[in-house]
């Protein structure tokens, strides 16, 4: 079976971590053993842990020449059989957007962390943002699916990780951490369990490794060395790699299948949380990383006013919890979305629901202050 | 190809996709008789390559596993799979564009850190898949649909640029010099270490009608012409060399 328990290479119990940290020690658990990144503020502490932990556990650290290097290595590294990452920020995650578009194609599972700064360009390296969400999703030409997930923690940055490896694995895909700078820098307590379940890569020798029957399957991965004689390409290929690059149906079958393979498992892939969201609502928040801190400070604060306020944090953002955000928005007469970008995230909700929207959106490279989001709330309220 | 070579290919390929004249087809025909000769197991051989018609060559054709990445990444892509997998044989086969302009970081890089890996670059000195642009490997004065009063630019020496990165193993040869050629790939896959083998394909559909050279057999002929090695190239002063093609081992161990 491809799902395994194994025991955390590092051991079990309580640690005061950062959320780099934290990310490189998740990276670890969830069995990855490739990693190749270039320096960038601020996402190094990944790379600089993982340089010193992959030694204990075998793995293979190279630091490239460019952020399209490190992604592309990593992604021959998986076809050799690794579970693969990098990690960078803003301006490293626009070079390897190409190389995403590849992944996504060519089904190679790779775990991507973006510790999101402040943009566009160099702008703010030091400083937190949420800039890169809509680039995450639709960042490389064409059409095609990726996995994205926000954590708010640095126990997330651990946890999040883990899962990113697992869904990559699971639905070979390009399976992204949308952290902020806030969240990668926070030092705080983290509890590393014993055991954890991690996906092992499903292996059917001699079966077609890019075509399943179902028109939204997940076919298995073999390796390089294997004797399966792979024909991997990023052409318009038929179930066994052959390049079909004038057949509208191999072109238009495959597309199909890499973007339903993953929105037709929304339900395994989706997670969100909901805060003091029962019954009616007067207002609904819908928050994510770092800025559903803050929004779950300034929802318990209105509440012991007696306010009915909820929140509904979104751990995922892509594939998108559209049935979530519509469910939860229907009980509410409106819904406020915060956050570090000029609304990228309150878009997409205005998709899915019939009730006022309102955003609050802040870009100057601070976290959004609690106090700031109560008197919003108020003020719609 | 030769019937002895069938066992190397994928029995669904039934015909190059070169045009006639091309020399990757005998670059082709070359990396496996090298292979052949020194019974390297398939099952155990990555080829990896890049965009344009030379990555053409392994991909679909060898029966082996093989890797089309992206434009100017094989070199990266390569590096990835060897140092994570260290007992496949890798060998990179793409073109002078793909691997010398896009790719050219990834290539010095490789050559830097001395990768395991064998690199063979098909150099017709054009962009020849996407209609005849120039190159930075396309000799000055070089006429193509970019610069249709001739090159202003030089060109790169691929393997000076190579070698000075800190290849293992560096040599240039032409296709026109097969024996030659099947010698240094031989060579760059037995050699610990990056190895680097420059072989200039001529391109008669997209560098030959440009440059009076109308035929096949005028390239060829041109090829053999400006093509000296070292040896003969020791004696020569700047003012000979101009324009030649100096062939040989460059680096070795």
């Amino acid at each position: 079976m491809p799902w395994e328990t194994v025991e955390s290479p590092f051991p079990a119990g309580s640690y005061y971590l950062s959320g780099n940290e934290a990310a490189a020690e998740g990276a670890i658990a969830a069995g990855c053993r490739y990693y190749a990144g270039y320096p960038i503020t601020p996402s190094s502490e990944i790379m600089e842990r993982i340089a010193s932990r992959f030694e204990e556990v075998g793995g293979v650290f190279v630091q490239m020449e460019d952020e399209i290097g490190s992604i592309c290595s990593a992604l021959g590294a998986a076809w050799a059989g690794a579970k693969a990452m990098t990690a960078t920020s803003g301006p490293g995650f626009s070079l390897m957007m190409e190389a995403i578009g590849y992944a996504a194609f060519t089904e190679t599972p790779i775990v991507i962390v973006d510790v999101q700064r402040a943009g566009p360009a160099t702008g703010q390296a030091t400083r937190p943002a949420s800039g890169d969400i809509m680039q995450a999703k639709w960042g490389s030409h064409g059409d095609y699916q990726v996995i994205a997930q926000s954590p708010w923690s640095v126990q997330e940055m651990y946890d999040l990780t883990v899962r990113a490896f697992n869904l990559a694995e699971r639905f070979r895909v390009p399976s992204i951490l949308l952290a902020e700078e806030a969240v990668g820098h926070l030092r705080e307590k983290i509890s590393i369990p014993e055991r954890l379940q991690v996906y092992c890569r499903d292996k059917r020798p001699g079966a077609p490794p890019f075509g399943t029957e179902a028109p939204d399957g997940v076919p298995p991965m073999p390796s390089f060395g294997e004797g399966e004689k792979l024909l991997v390409t990023g052409s318009t290929h038929d179930p066994w790699g052959f390049r079909r690059t004038d057949d509208p149906e191999v072109h238009e079958r495959l597309v199909e299948r890499i973007n339903r393979k993953v929105l037709d498992h929304r339900s395994e892939i989706v997670e969100v949380e909901a805060y003091h969201a029962e019954g009616e609502l007067e207002l609904l928040v819908i928050s994510y990383g770092f800025t559903a801190r803050s929004a779950l400070f300034a929802v318990e604060a209105l509440r012991s006013e007696g306010k009915r306020v909820g929140l509904l944090r979104l751990k995922t953002l892509w594939p998108f919890p559209e049935g979530e955000v519509a469910e939860m928005a229907s009980r509410a007469r409106g819904v406020f979305v915060p956050e570090m970008n000029l609304g990228q995230v309150a878009g997409e909700v205005r998709k899915y629901v019939s009730c006022e929207v309102w955003s609050y959106n802040q870009t100057n490279g601070e976290v959004i202050d609690p106090r700031t989001l109560i008197e919003e709330m108020r003020r719609i309220l | 190809m030769a019937r002895d070579l069938a066992e190397y290919l994928r029995p669904q390929v039934k015909i190059t996709p070169f045009c006639p004249g091309c020399g990757h087809g005998i670059l082709m025909g070359l990396v496996l008789r090298a292979i052949k000769d020194l019974d390297l197991d398939m099952d155990q051989v990555l080829f990896v390559s890049g965009i344009g018609c030379a990555a053409w060559i392994p991909s679909p054709h060898f029966a082996a596993d093989t890797l089309h990445t992206l434009h100017g990444r094989a070199v990266a892509f390569a590096t990835g799979a060897k140092l994570f997998n260290p007992e496949l044989t890798t060998i990179v086969i793409s073109g002078d564009g793909d691997l010398a302009s896009i790719g050219g970081n990834h290539l010095i890089h490789a050559a830097r850190r001395d990768i395991d890996l064998t690199v063979i670059c098909a150099n017709n000195m054009i962009y020849g898949m996407t209609g005849g642009q120039l190159a930075s490997t396309s000799p000055l004065g070089a006429k193509t649909s970019t610069s249709p009063r001739g090159n202003p630019w030089r060109p790169f020496d691929l393997c000076r640029l190579v070698a000075a990165a800190g290849a293992s193993y560096v040599a240039r040869f032409a296709v026109t010099q097969p024996l030659s050629v099947m010698e240094a790939i031989k060579r760059g896959i037995e050699t610990e270490g990056f190895a680097f083998i420059e072989v200039l394909s001529p391109c008669p559909t997209q560098f030959g009608r440009r440059n009076q050279m109308r035929s096949p057999a005028e390239m060829i002929e041109r090829l053999m012409e400006l093509c000296i090695s070292l040896e003969e190239a020791e004696g020569m002063g700047p003012e000979e060399l101009e324009g030649r093609i100096v062939t040989g081992e460059f680096v070795h161990g």
